[in-house]
């Protein structure tokens, strides 16, 4: 594998129709500003337990929806003439989701993920590479209103009451929706430890002359270099 | 346990009295400011961040703060959330000593949540506000204790005040117990350590204002850190030197860490920094840091007893009275 760094990433812009094919995932390198269309489905904590834990299927298996997991929750109103409105999406953290993310690949077979902030390399490495599985990060986060503009309606919503709004399966029907940035490759690289490298030069002349508190914390990460993740 | 219903309260006395605010008047207010602050960003933070996306020179961060303020417009031109973690929504009241309210404080409280369940409905916000264990969403944004409403007052006057914050961000506020001879090197480590663990891969949704409270009980320290961030304008200096200097050197410190918007490279970090103090114990120096992320909600109306509403950008919350300046 070659070595990539942040002077090849060019931000090329991607245009990518859902359900993903592998042809396409294989060819996004880090960086690449991508926009989707087709149906798409929500899917954190909530569905993770429902379905990996309790064992309930949704009422359309997985397959037959998307390969496409959004790790978010909308902003969406309930019309008097029935059906839903969303106008704005904004993604959670991804990294809490980590563990679910073996069984979660390999069941439904979900190729692409997008979330907030990514996941560790070593997610990518272990877990979405095998899997075929490639990760893009929203911009910012909080492009709620951008976002919603890319949604062209709501085709369905699973599990509403059991889990509530926030925490429900929608089925989001895009068009052109974005941007979102490649975090992680086929390969399993990631955007954001290229740029945690780079910030991470910067750190030694950053604390220099600041000493330790008087006070010491039981320190669970003590390395600056490192990540709380 | 049952749904809370928002209008649950002291019923209002039917007849206004002569000189109150009149409790639809609250109420309606409330509901107006909850539609601004989810979707219409304050003057001073637009400029602030657009100021940054103008001189910030690495292009993913660039990118990113380019974005962001297209966002803002997108958000106002459709009437959509800036962010669709609408954040959990919040009152600050303040008023006039001389302010009388129609049904009193019991009618003010009922009013407010009324105004927050009815925007989570109709804006639509997201209902964020769950139970702590079970989970359970009225999906409404009320329960116990929600929203906060805090109150402040002033020795002239027969206004009422009321603000609005829907405060996100679950990473990028901290606390920590320093001492007097961690000195201004303490506070300064602390901050950067809180900005670097949450400013990667953007967990703190910066560029952000990011505010200190240093002194007081350990709640004081986190209500004015909190108080700084949200309810300060962009470029506001605290009135004391030391402390004024204090905020300009956080804020290029913060700037100087390399870091941009999800933390990619860059040196777009902190809009400004914002710094309170409340005297403390002899023996210690309490420091908290919060941070209010670039979807800074936040929307400020004053009621008049003859009913006007004049709607402004400013929350005007730390006044000299407020900072308890020159008083024994
Ligand atoms: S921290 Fe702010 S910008 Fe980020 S997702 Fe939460 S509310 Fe939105």
């Amino acid at each position: 594998m070659s070595e990539i760094s942040l002077k090849d990433v060019k931000m090329d812009t991607v245009r990518l129709k859902c359900p993903v094919d592998a042809e396409a995932l294989r060819k996004l390198k880090l960086g690449d500003l991508v926009f989707l269309d087709g149906p798409l489905f929500t899917g954190r904590e909530g569905v993770y337990k429902r379905y990996l834990a309790e064992g309930v299927d949704p009422p359309v298996p997985f397959r037959e929806i998307s390969n496409v997991n959004f790790h978010c929750s909308p902003a969406a109103k309930i019309l008097p003439e029935g059906g839903y409105e969303v106008k704005a999406v904004t993604a959670t953290a991804s990294f809490r989701f980590s563990k679910w993310m073996p069984a979660w690949l390999e069941k439904t077979g979900v190729k692409l993920i997008i979330g907030k902030g990514g996941m560790t390399t070593e997610d990518y490495r272990r877990t979405f590479v095998p899997n075929q599985a490639v990760y893009l990060t929203t911009v910012g986060y909080g492009l709620g209103a951008t976002y919603g503009r890319g949604i062209a309606g709501v085709r369905a919503v699973y599990w509403l009451e059991e889990l509530g709004i926030a925490q429900a399966m929608w089925v989001l029907d895009c068009a052109g929706m974005g941007p979102f940035i490649v975090e992680s490759d086929a390969e399993g690289n990631s955007l954001f430890e290229l740029s945690n490298r780079e910030i991470n030069r910067n750190l030694g002349k950053l604390y220099e002359g600041l000493p330790e508190p008087a006070l010491r914390r039981f320190g669970e990460i003590t390395n600056r270099e490192d990540e709380v993740l | 346990m049952p749904s809370p219903d928002p209008s649950s309260g002291t019923a209002p006395r039917t007849a206004l009295v002569p000189g109150e605010i009149p409790s639809a008047t609250i109420e309606a207010v409330g509901r107006e400011l909850m539609t601004r602050a989810a979707i219409t960003i304050p003057a001073d933070f637009k400029n602030g961040v657009q100021q940054m996306a103008e001189t910030e020179t690495q292009p993913l961060a660039k990118y990113v703060l380019d974005q962001i303020c297209c966002n803002y417009d997108a958000a106002e031109e459709d009437l959509r959330p800036m962010c669709g973690d609408t954040g959990l929504p919040r009152f600050y009241v303040k008023m006039g000593n001389d302010c009388r309210l129609q049904g009193g404080f019991a009618a003010l409280e009922r009013g407010l949540r009324k105004a927050t369940a009815d925007g989570t409905r109709e804006i639509p916000l997201r209902p964020n506000r769950v139970h702590p264990l079970s989970r359970k969403d009225f999906d409404n944004n009320l329960g116990v204790h929600a929203p906060e409403i805090q109150y402040s007052f002033e020795p002239e006057g027969d206004w009422l005040d009321i603000t609005t914050v829907h405060k996100g961000g679950l990473f990028g506020s901290d606390y920590r117990m320093l001492f007097p001879a961690d000195g201004i090197a303490g506070i300064k480590k602390f901050f950067l350590d809180t900005m670097v663990e949450f400013g990667r891969r953007g967990m703190a949704c910066q560029p952000a204002v990011v505010g200190l409270g240093i002194g007081g009980c350990k709640d004081t320290t986190m209500r004015i850190a909190k108080e700084a961030a949200c309810l300060r304008a962009v470029g506001d200096r605290n009135p004391e030197r030391e402390i004024s200097e204090l905020e300009q050197e956080l804020k290029v410190l913060g700037n100087s860490i390399g870091m941009g918007p999800m933390g990619f490279v860059g040196s777009s970090m902190v809009i400004d920094a914002h710094v309170e103090i409340a005297y403390t114990h002899t023996g210690g120096m309490p420091v908290a840091i919060h941070t209010f992320c670039f979807a800074s909600r936040r929307a400020t109306a004053r009621i008049t007893p003859d009913g006007e509403v004049a709607y402004r950008s400013d929350p005007q919350w730390f006044t000299p009275y407020y900072r308890r300046e020159g008083i024994e």
